[in-house]
């Protein structure tokens, strides 16, 4: 799906990855741990091509990302879910629109494809907010609605950075078991947290591998998790 | 997607497209009020433009084989030195007619000067004859050696010294209006430009937001260049409409009045207005397409 050869990125002379390889295959589960700061976001914007390597390689769905123009990685990143911690909207749109902007940015919108919104929205518990406006959304429900535009395009990988950053914990719990459900419907899901509580639940529901970033470099998290 | 599928693209109303920029914002209302006052000028310069041409072309037709002969003798004399006049130019090969002007047309000649109650018959007036060349023309020289003896107060004037300046004069006045036109056009596709950047700016999380969601540069690029060019388009066509109110409060010096009587469009030439609208939203399309290309080219 994407894999990473020694990829490094710096920004204005100084390092922020190095030495980064990774592979993330079909239907895997990654959690990427690591202090504010660290580069985990760098990370994941180097898996959707939002940011191009300073040194390695990118591939994303086979392709090598300095051979893709901005058409091809835009056409890539239909295939990849992104869920923001900030979780970026479109604030003057009802959150219906907002749930289904991949669908018409990529011209697929559709009254069929207006059913599987509908769906969506009921599976992320949304249903009763199809034309509220994100500002009046509470935290939980701007995540859930974020997941939801992630998965209407029904992307190959999901690609989630400190998704439970602005919610309580029943509500990240709830968030898990989606993203969770997700990787069982086979789905690769790579998860950015840097709440160790919620990879340690993880572990009864998914067979996730635990990465970490410290000084730069990725590298298998320890026992402590 | 080559230019003329975007402007296609453009044409075919895209709500989607629409709506994803936000529709408020300061630019909304610079760029309607930038098309307006643009477009409003445009019209005056094209109807300068147009009315300068008209003058060249009647003074160029109306004066090129047109010459008055300027006769000052004492009143007896007057008379019969118009009759010899008369006489020589009749028998002037070139000469296609020539007539002595009635005293109104000369005191039509004298009104706007000293007013319509002038008693022409009581003031040592010169008597003026009109001739009209064929197409071949006639000898000048020969024509002033033979007044000269036939009737010594006759003054040949052949309208070429004076005429020549004013229709270049004119000329270049019609070039002026349509280089005023160009450099309207030039400073609306600036302030578009700008307007554009500044849009482009003010919008960087919806922008971010769409490329997040797999949008393509040109659907971006699309989104505000849709916006800008109806934009354009509307104040474009607000500021035609004053134009042309305003041009009809001009008083009307028929086809042959002066610049500021005949700052006006004649006949068909009403129709040339009806351009700048879709002129203006094409300068328009290509500013905020080649503006958002620069701007999204910039980003990540």
């Amino acid at each position: 799906m994407i894999e990473l050869d020694n990829v490094a990125y710096s920004y204005s002379g100084a390092a922020i990855l190095s030495g980064v390889s990774l592979e993330l295959a079909p239907g895997s589960f990654h959690f990427l741990t690591g202090p504010s700061g660290s580069g985990k976001t760098t990370f994941l914007k180097l898996c959707y091509g939002a940011l191009r390597p300073t040194e390695g390689q990118v591939s994303i769905f086979g392709e090598d990302l300095a051979a893709m123009d901005r058409d091809a990685v835009a056409m890539a990143r239909r295939r990849i879910g992104v869920v923001h911690q900030d979780c970026q909207f479109l604030d003057h749109l009802p959150l219906a629109e907002n749930v289904a902007l991949p669908l018409t940015v990529s011209g697929q919108a559709s009254p069929e494809q207006a059913d599987n919104l509908r769906e969506l929205m009921t599976w992320v518990g949304l249903t009763e907010k199809y034309e509220a406006l994100p500002p009046e959304l509470s935290g939980g429900e701007r995540q859930r609605a974020a997941l939801a535009r992630a998965l209407i395009l029904s992307p190959d990988v999901i690609l989630a950075d400190e998704p439970t950053g602005n919610v309580d914990w029943e509500m990240s719990q709830r968030l898990l078991r989606l993203l969770v459900e997700l990787n069982r419907m086979g789905k690769t899901v790579m998860i950015a947290t840097h709440d160790l509580m919620l990879i340690r639940a993880a572990k009864s529901l998914v067979n996730a591998r635990n990465l970490r970033i410290a000084g730069g470099t990725l590298q298998a998290a320890g026992a402590d998790l | 997607m080559n230019t003329l599928d975007r402007i296609k693209t453009l044409a075919a109303r895209d709500a989607g497209a629409d709506r994803v920029v936000p529709p408020a914002g300061f630019t909304v209302r610079l760029t309607l009020f930038t098309a307006a006052a643009m477009a409003f000028l445009t019209v005056f310069a094209l109807a300068l433009s147009m009315a300068a041409g008209r003058l060249a072309t009647s003074w160029g037709e109306e004066l090129a084989r047109a010459s008055t002969i300027r006769i000052s003798a004492p009143e007896v004399q007057l008379a019969a030195q118009t009759a010899a006049v008369l006489r020589v130019l009749e028998q002037t090969p070139g000469v296609a007619s020539a007539r002595a002007l009635s005293p109104e047309e000369q005191r039509a000649l004298l009104e706007p000067w000293f007013g319509p109650d002038l008693p022409v018959e009581s003031l040592p007036m010169p008597q003026l004859v009109e001739l009209q060349e064929t197409g071949d023309g006639y000898d000048a020289d020969g024509l002033r050696l033979r007044l000269q003896a036939e009737a010594p107060g006759a003054v040949l004037d052949e309208h070429s010294r004076w005429r020549r300046p004013l229709v270049t004069a004119a000329g270049r006045l019609r070039l002026l209006g349509w280089a005023a036109i160009v450099l309207i056009g030039a400073a609306t596709g600036a302030m578009v430009t700008l307007a554009a950047n500044a849009a482009l700016a003010a919008n960087a999380q919806v922008i971010a937001v769409l490329r997040l969601v797999g949008a393509t540069d040109g659907y971006i690029a699309g989104a505000f260049v849709r916006r800008f060019t109806l934009r354009t388009l509307a104040g474009a066509a607000a500021g035609t409409l004053i134009g042309l109110l305003a041009l009809l409060i001009v008083p009307a010096g028929g086809d042959t009045g002066g610049i500021l009587t005949g700052l006006r469009f004649a006949g068909l030439q009403w129709l040339w207005p009806l351009l700048v609208p879709p002129l203006a939203a094409v300068v328009a399309f290509f500013a905020t397409e080649l503006a958002a290309r620069r701007v999204l080219g910039g980003l990540a």
